[in-house]
C-alpha cells in the first residue's frame, strides 16, 4: 500500500516542479501524509542503518550539512532534507525522493518529539534553545520540558549528543540515557564582557534557583552552575580551545577529545558555526567517525544558501547571513563587528508567519554594537520601518538609514550604495524572496524551497 | 529637569524585549536634556515609593513570573500601592499586568498578585490569544490608537476597574468582552507587549509628561521631536493589526 501512495505523492512532486510552481521539497511529503499519516513510520523503517535527528533554535540547517558533509567524506550518502523543509512533511519528502540505508534530518523543535517517535532515531543531537518566535511556540522552558519528555520515553534506544554550555540543553542528560555525550567550548577568553540582553536561561533546570555564570560565549549558553542545588555544567567530551575568530573569513580552534587535540580551520565564522561544528564532530564521532575525519571534512565546507554565502554582482561581493531572533543576529553583528568599517547593510524585516509574526525581538538584539561602523544602511521588508527605527534608537547615524518598502528596489539601492562589499541581512522569508529575485536576475541558479 | 525609573525585575521581565521600551524612554528624554536615571529593583530588593517617577514591569514566561510573583509581595507590595497613590507613572506589561491583579490561576493553582487593581487572570482551556492588535484609548482628553501584539494564555477579568481601551482588532483582556487593559490614577496595564513604547510614541511621551509631573509638581509641555520613522511604524503595526 505504501508503495502506491508514494508513487502518487512522488509524481505530484514531479509535476509541481515542471510547470515551475515550486514547493517540490514539501508537496510529496504533504500529499502522501495524507494518504497514510504514519508514512514516515513506514518508509523510515527502510532506514537500515539508521537515523540522526538534529534540533536547535538555532544552527539546524548548517549543523545538518556539516555532519552531512562528514558523512560523505566517509562514503555514506544519508537521506538527508537538504532544503531546510523541517517539519513532517519535509522529512516525508526526503524519504520519498532520496535512496539510502541512513537518515539524516534536521527537526523543528515543536516537531522533534513526533519525528523522533516516528523514527526511532539512533541519535539525537541538541544544539541550544533560544527565544524565538514565542507566537509560534510558546516558551523555551516548554520546549525543553518536552524534549526531556522525549530523552525519558527513548533512554536507552536513543543517544543523545548534547550543548554543555545550553543549560536548557544540558538538562536533557538527566533524563537520556546512559549513551549521553557532550560538547562545549573551553576557551576561556572567548567570553563575552557583559551577558546579553537576551539571556534565556536564568533558572536552575533542577532546582529553580538563580543560575551564576562564570562566563557566557553565545546569549545564554557558557559556563555555569547553581549555588543552591550544586548542579554543574557537564565536562564536554567534545571541546574547542585556543580560538580565533577571523571575521567572515572563518575560525579556528583546537579540538579536543579522548581522541587527542585536532587542529580546525572551519571556513564560516563566528562562535555560533563553532558550536555548530562541535555539535556535528561530536555527533559523528558517536556512529564512528573519529574527529580528525570530521575535522578535515569541514574545512573544505560551503556554505549553505543565506548561512553565510558570497555572491558576486558586478563590483560588489554581497554576503547573505540570514537573521531570526536576538541570539542569532547578535552573532551576526558581532561578525560583522570584525570587518573592516563601515559596514555596509541591506537588512529585511518580514513578519510574515514563518518569519514569526512578532518583530518585538529586534529591540532584543544588540544592533549598538556596530553604531559606530555603518556606512549605507538599507532597510526594506514588511516592518521596514520598526528595523529603521531600532537603528535610530540604537544609536546608527540617521542620515545613512534610507527606508524602501520593496525589497528589490532596496536592493538596487544598496548596491549603488555600498564599497566592494554589501552585506544582507534578511529574516527567513525575506531571504526567500531575495533567493528568488537573485535568481530571476541571473544572480544565482534556481533552488527550491517549500 | 529628571525622570526617575524604576525597572522591575529587569533579569526576569523582559522576555519580550522590553528593554526596548526603556531605550525608547531614554533617548526621548535625553533628547530633549531631560536627565534620565534608571534603577533596577530584582527579587530581594525593595525601594522607596518617593523616589521615583515612572515604575516599568515586563513580561516573563510562567517560570519566572511564578518565581517573582512571592518576592513582589513580600518586598515591593506596600511600596507599589504608594507610589501608584502618589500619581507615579506605572506601566506594566503581559506577564507584569497580570500581576497587579487579585491572582492569576494556572493549572489549578491560584498565584496571589500585588491587588493593586480589582481584576483576575485565569489560564482557562483553549488556545493562546496572540497576534497584532489595535486599541482605541481615550487619554489626556483625545481619542489615541495603541497598535502592538499580544501573546497571553490567561484571560483577564476586570471588577470595578477602567479598562485601558476598546479592542479593534485583535483578543484584549479576554477575547470576549472587547476591552483591553487597565486604568487606574497614573497606573496602565496592557498586554500589548514588550516594545509597545517605539509603535506608540505618544504613550512614551504621555508616560514622561505624567512622571515629570510626579516629580516636578507640574505637567510640561515637551518639546516635539521628529518623529517620521516612529510615526511610520505606528502605521506599519495597525496596518498589521488591521490585516489580522
Amino acid at each position: 500500500m505504501i508503495r502506491s501512495k508514494a508513487w502518487i505523492a512522488r509524481s505530484v512532486g514531479r509535476l509541481s516542479r515542471a510547470s515551475g510552481r515550486g514547493g517540490g521539497t514539501t508537496l510529496p511529503g504533504r500529499v502522501l501524509l495524507k494518504l497514510d499519516a504514519d508514512a514516515i513510520d513506514k518508509l523510515g523503517a527502510g532506514l537500515s542503518d539508521g537515523a540522526t535527528l538534529i534540533s536547535a533554535t538555532n544552527g539546524k540547517t548548517t549543523t545538518a550539512s556539516m555532519l552531512a558533509t562528514i558523512l560523505e567524506s566517509a562514503g555514506r550518502h544519508p537521506v538527508h532534507n537538504r532544503a531546510g523543509s523541517n517539519m513532517t512533511w519535509g522529512v516525508a519528502t526526503a524519504l520519498l525522493e532520496q535512496k539510502g540505508t541512513e537518515g539524516l534530518f534536521e527537526v523543528d523543535e515543536a516537531w522533534l518529539p513526533e519525528v523522533a517517535d516516528r523514527l526511532g532515531p539512533d541519535t539525537i543531537l541538541l544544539g541550544n534553545l533560544f527565544r524565538d518566535q514565542l507566537d509560534r511556540y510558546g516558551e523555551t522552558e516548554a520546549l525543553a520540558d518536552a524534549w526531556a519528555d522525549l530523552a525519558s520515553r527513548t533512554a536507552g534506544t536513543t543517544d543523545f549528543v548534547l550543548n554543555a554550555d545550553d543549560p536548557l540543553i544540558a538538562d536533557i542528560g538527566n533524563s537520556s540515557g546512559p549513551g549521553t555525550t557532550y560538547f562545549g567550548i573551553a576557551d576561556e577568553s572567548q567570553a563575552l564582557s557583559e551577558l546579553q540582553h537576551a539571556f534565556d536561561a536564568k533558572l536552575c533546570r533542577v532546582c529553580g534557583h538563580e543560575l551564576t555564570y562564570d562566563r557566557a560565549f553565545v546569549g545564554h549558553l557558557g559556563h555555569y552552575h547553581c549555588e543552591s542545588c550544586g548542579m554543574r555544567r557537564p565536562e564536554p567530551d567534545v571541546s574547542a580551545n585556543r580560538i580565533t575568530l577571523r571575521g567572515m573569513s572563518g575560525v579556528t580552534a583546537t579540538i579536543d577529545s579522548p581522541e587527542g587535540a585536532s587542529e580546525l580551520e572551519l571556513p564560516l565564522p563566528g562562535l555560533y558555526n563553532l558550536y555548530n561544528a562541535l555539535g556535528a564532530i561530536a555527533t559523528a564521532r558517536q556512529m564512528g567517525i573519529p574527529v580528525e575525519d570530521s575535522v578535515r571534512s569541514l574545512a573544505g565546507m560551503k556554505a549553505v544558501f543565506g548561512r553565510v554565502e558570497r555572491i558576486q554582482i558586478n563590483e560588489t561581493s554581497l554576503s547573505i547571513l540570514l537573521i531570526k531572533n536576538p541570539a542569532g543576529a547578535n552573532e551576526v553583528i558581532r561578525t560583522l563587528s570584525l570587518e573592516p568599517a563601515p559596514v555596509d547593510l541591506w537588512i529585511a524585516l518580514n513578519d510574515r508567519i514563518a518569519d514569526g509574526r512578532d518583530v518585538s525581538w529586534i529591540w532584543d538584539a544588540d544592533f549598538e554594537m556596530l553604531a559606530d561602523r555603518v556606512g549605507k544602511v538599507t532597510c526594506t521588508g514588511t516592518r521596514a520601518s520598526e528595523m529603521a527605527l531600532r537603528l535610530k534608537y540604537a544609536g546608527w547615524p540617521l542620515a545613512r538609514i534610507e527606508v524602501i518598502d520593496d525589497p528589490e528596489m532596496a536592493l538596487d539601492h544598496a548596491l549603488k550604495a555600498a564599497g566592494s562589499d554589501l552585506f544582507a541581512l534578511p529574516t527567513y522569508t525575506a531571504l526567500l524572496d531575495l533567493r528568488n529575485l537573485l535568481a530571476a536576475r541571473g544572480d544565482t541558479e534556481k533552488y527550491w524551497e517549500g | 529637569m529628571k525622570l526617575r525609573l524604576l525597572s522591575l525585575y529587569p533579569d526576569q521581565m523582559n522576555i519580550y524585549a522590553d528593554r526596548g521600551n526603556i531605550l525608547f524612554l531614554q533617548h526621548r528624554c535625553e533628547w530633549r536634556g531631560i536627565d534620565f536615571e534608571v534603577t533596577r529593583c530584582g527579587p530581594g530588593d525593595r525601594f522607596d515609593p518617593e523616589a521615583f517617577d515612572l515604575l516599568y514591569m515586563g513580561g516573563g514566561q510562567d517560570r519566572d513570573q511564578k518565581a517573582v510573583a512571592g518576592d513582589l509581595i513580600e518586598t515591593k507590595q506596600q511600596s507599589m500601592r504608594i507610589a501608584k497613590e502618589s500619581g507615579a507613572a506605572i506601566l506594566a506589561v503581559c506577564g507584569g499586568y497580570q500581576l497587579l491583579g487579585e491572582y492569576y490561576e494556572l493549572e489549578g493553582e491560584a498565584i496571589a498578585g500585588l491587588g493593586l487593581v480589582d481584576l483576575r487572570t485565569v489560564r482557562e482551556p483553549g488556545p493562546r490569544l496572540i497576534g497584532p492588535v489595535a486599541i482605541k484609548v481615550d487619554l489626556d482628553g483625545r481619542d489615541r490608537v495603541l497598535a502592538g501584539f499580544e501573546n497571553h494564555g490567561g484571560r483577564t477579568r476586570l471588577g470595578a476597574a477602567t479598562p485601558l481601551g476598546k479592542v479593534m482588532h485583535g483578543f484584549g483582556n479576554n477575547g470576549e468582552d472587547g476591552f483591553e487593559g487597565v486604568r487606574e490614577d497614573n497606573l496602565i496595564g496592557t498586554y500589548l507587549h514588550g516594545p509597545l513604547l517605539p509603535k506608540n510614541a505618544w504613550l512614551a511621551d504621555h508616560l514622561i509628561a505624567t512622571g515629570l509631573e510626579h516629580h516636578h509638581g507640574e505637567r510640561p509641555d515637551l518639546e516635539p521631536l521628529e518623529d517620521s520613522l516612529e510615526q511610520a511604524a505606528h502605521e506599519a503595526a495597525l496596518a498589521a493589526a488591521r490585516a489580522g
